[in-house]
């Protein structure tokens, strides 16, 4: 008996809620009533197939990607190697890309033929945006799952060429290499975001006895990441190491950022923050403070 | 071959993870426990705040403020358990309200003895009673007695969940689950009509959403109001698929002394005043296919009939309705609606509810799920009869059977979101929670040592926060729990 995928109002009476199997959407569209209810049908309707779609090309978006691409079919998956290929040179699967692609091709169903005002779709953190002119989202980061509270908010304005918003760490649902409690990215697309938080995430690293580490196959059978060592644990560490273990990051993001991968990302480590690129105030705020 | 033989096929999505001993599946909600496929939903704790605090839209920081801490009420969504319950609850959470320690003894069944009562708000015909109500070729179970004004299902049960086919089984699961975590489910009932169901939104019935639930049908409207229309009207036809009333003929205009009308409406009488398909079934005037009432009167007999006659044809949910006086030529002519006759026509309006579906959810709590809460099982019954001790799901206040065991009633729609899982066997999880005063606790036979302060448990736990249903009764307010009878 595997599940089916499930379309339903929130309780509030204003947002979707899409979900089947490791997939968890909020989605919301702004304008009149009628638009967005048809905009919720078509994202329904986009939603329904998607998970047998992505089932069924699993074991090639599992191989790590390598200049001769991945000949995939399904426009998720199209959408997560598109995302991944510009990052080929290091190790990094069209997985890394899933949470981003997803919320990205429900988005498009969605605004497809629809006068809206403004949309998201919130794929587990990993954020699709649709803005018209003069239009704006904000978005809380959260750096530390097992406290929640509102670390940074950003605004995301029409103008900004920034139509993705996605956040990795070793605290998340997805394995981690790296120690960075959390790293958001602004890129755009969430596709695009979704691949750079996950290699950023994995660049803030530091050998410290407070890390512990095991091979990914120890914790998750169908893990895309084999034997590499990922973080299971990260205690209290000296401010140098966590200095260093982000500047490590924040280079990875610098780059990213000239070659015009991201717009810009905020590290969060155990309390520490760096910001590349030009991010709102909050995050900088707290950042000095 | 040991850790072979112990990886578990998850089948709850179709990643179909391969989870070996101790793992979880790709989604973290489902995980290898013994070798058994158990499901990890963060644990859901409501709870309820005693003073409100603005919350400033765009706020740098944690204001700090002393507020008085929200109170929590852990409830068993998440809360998993090991069956059968050999070892105490997954979580015994003690905690003091108002000075007097209470134990809530939280836990998620696993109930093969369960099913779902399911109220549809309809007078339409559903199918005959006892007919099997299917879905996707399997019967899940079958129309039972029906209430006034509403048909009902009974659905699931043991019978269908573990004692038919291997498929009979999973599909009646999967309905079940749906319904209860108010999904949508097309039902299709032998012999009868296919029928959409889910918690808390109207049916919809054979392709047509039933919005409202009429007055009665149309001899019961003419019942109900024929006093109000007296002296106001020389006729009144309720237009109706089932039953179409006609007042003078009709038991209540004799009553009354009213004159015969000479009014003859088509379809088959049944008794005086009550007439059978008067038109074919559709959206029209009360659920028929007209859209001019007139079209349902056969004639006018000019030997009783006469010219001033005042005629009112109104649906039975008041939706429609028309206002005619005979011309000289006894023919029925439009004419503006006096004040008296509108208002008992908004009265019907008013009268007939929003149609709805609603679902209980109903399990025996039963053999072992007791003994994660005591050492002695029957005197958690005792104590439930005796008030001693509160039984919720998800929070959500339930109705306990008279009679032996602890026979349950809920409405899901009273509970959290998605407060329902399953388990293979096929079989239903849901979260059941106990609370009674510690020292009624360990009078029980409870298992002491097992006690956790809440803070405890809402520091360790993974947790979903919900804000508490204001319209539910607080589980733990110890007058409520104390009430002896």
């Amino acid at each position: 008996m595997t599940g089916r995928a499930q379309v339903a109002p929130m309780p509030d009476g204003r947002r979707l809620h899409l979900h089947h199997g490791p997939i968890d959407i909020v989605a919301e569209a702004f304008g009149p009533a009628e638009e967005i209810s048809l905009a919720y049908r078509q994202a329904g309707d986009r939603f329904s197939t998607i998970l047998d779609e992505l089932v069924e090309e699993l074991a090639l978006l599992r191989q790590p990607i390598t200049g001769a691409g991945v000949p995939v079919r399904g426009s998720v998956a199209r959408r997560m190697v598109a995302a991944v290929w510009p990052h080929r040179e290091v190790f990094v699967t069209p997985m890394a890309a899933v949470a981003g692609a997803v919320a990205d091709e429900i988005l498009a169903a969605m605004v497809a033929g629809r006068s809206l005002e403004k949309a998201y779709v919130n794929d587990g953190g990993d954020i699709s945006l649709f803005l018209t002119p003069g239009q704006s989202l904000r978005a809380g980061v959260v750096a530390d799952q097992d406290a929640p509270a509102i670390d940074g908010r950003i605004e995301l304005a029409h103008a900004m060429p920034v139509r993705g918003l996605a956040t990795s760490g070793w605290r998340g649902r997805s394995l981690s290499l790296g120690i960075a409690d959390a790293v958001t990215v602004l890129a755009k697309s969430a596709a695009d975001a979704d691949v750079a938080a996950t290699l950023i995430a994995n660049a803030v690293d530091a050998d410290h006895l407070a890390v512990r580490r095991r091979p990914a196959r120890d914790l998750r059978d169908d893990t895309d990441l084999g034997d590499l060592p990922v973080t299971v644990e990260v205690g209290p560490m000296p401010r140098l190491t966590i200095d260093r273990a982000l500047a490590k990051g924040a280079d990875r993001a610098e780059a990213m950022r000239r070659a015009g991968l991201i717009f810009a990302a905020g590290l969060f480590l155990q309390g520490e923050v760096r910001v590349v690129g030009p991010l709102a105030a909050p995050m900088a705020i707290r950042a000095a403070g | 071959m040991s850790e072979e033989g112990a990886v578990v096929r998850c089948d709850a999505c179709p990643v179909l993870c391969r989870i070996r001993e101790g793992r979880t599946g790709a989604c973290d909600r489902y995980a290898n426990h013994d070798g058994r496929l158990v499901r990890l939903d963060p644990l859901v704790v409501t709870e309820r705040a005693d003073a409100r605090v603005p919350f400033l839209e765009g706020a740098a920081e944690w204001s700090g403020a002393l507020v008085r801490e929200p109170q929590s009420f852990v409830t068993g969504i998440g809360a998993s358990t090991t069956y059968p319950d050999y070892k105490p609850a997954p979580f015994i959470v003690g905690s003091q309200i108002d000075g007097i320690d209470m134990v809530t003894v939280v836990s998620e069944g696993i109930f093969s003895y369960c099913g779902l009562k399911v109220k549809i708000d309809t007078d339409r015909y559903l199918g005959p009673e006892q007919a099997a109500v299917r879905t996707g070729g399997e019967q899940v179970g079958h129309v039972t007695t029906a209430e006034y004004g509403s048909q009902m299902l009974s659905l699931g049960g043991v019978r269908h969940l573990t004692g038919g086919s291997k498929q009979e089984g999973n599909v009646t699961c999967q309905a079940l689950l749906d319904l209860c975590n108010r999904k949508p489910v097309e039902v299709q009932i032998d012999g009868g009509s296919t029928v959409m169901l889910q918690a808390g939104a109207a049916p919809v019935v054979n392709g047509a959403r039933e919005e409202r639930m009429r007055v009665g049908c149309g001899s019961a409207a003419i019942g109900i109001f024929a006093k109000q229309w007296h002296g106001h009207a020389d006729e009144v036809i309720v237009v109706d698929d089932h039953i179409t009333g006609v007042l003078t003929e009709h038991q209540a205009g004799r009553f009354l002394d009213l004159p015969p009308s000479g009014i003859r409406v088509r379809g088959r009488k049944s008794t005086p005043g009550r007439y059978f398909q008067v038109a074919e079934p559709g959206l029209g005037w009360g659920g028929t296919h007209i859209t001019d009432p007139l079209e349902i009167v056969e004639k006018i007999n000019p030997k009783v009939a006469w010219p001033g006659l005042r005629l009112l044809m109104v649906s039975t949910t008041g939706e429609d309705a028309a206002w005619f006086v005979l011309d000289e030529n006894l023919r029925p002519a439009p004419a503006p609606m006096p004040d008296p006759i509108a208002k008992v026509v908004d009265r019907i309006a008013e009268n007939c509810e929003p149609a709805l579906t609603t679902v209980m959810f109903m399990a025996g709590a039963g053999g072992s799920l007791r003994a994660g809460v005591t050492e002695n099982p029957v005197r958690l019954t005792r104590s439930v009869k005796q008030a001693l001790t509160r039984v919720t799901c998800g929070g959500a206040p339930v109705y306990v059977w008279p009679g032996g065991g602890i026979t349950l009633m809920v409405d899901v729609t009273r509970m959290p979101e998605s407060s329902f899982g399953y388990v293979p066997t096929p079989a239903l999880v849901a979260p059941i929670e106990f609370t009674l005063r510690r020292e009624d606790y360990a009078a029980l036979g409870g298992h002491l040592g097992a006690i956790l302060p809440v803070q405890e448990v809402l520091a360790s736990a993974r947790l979903r926060r919900e804000p508490w249903r204001e319209a539910n009764p607080w589980p733990m307010e110890p007058g409520r729990v104390l009430e002896r009878s």
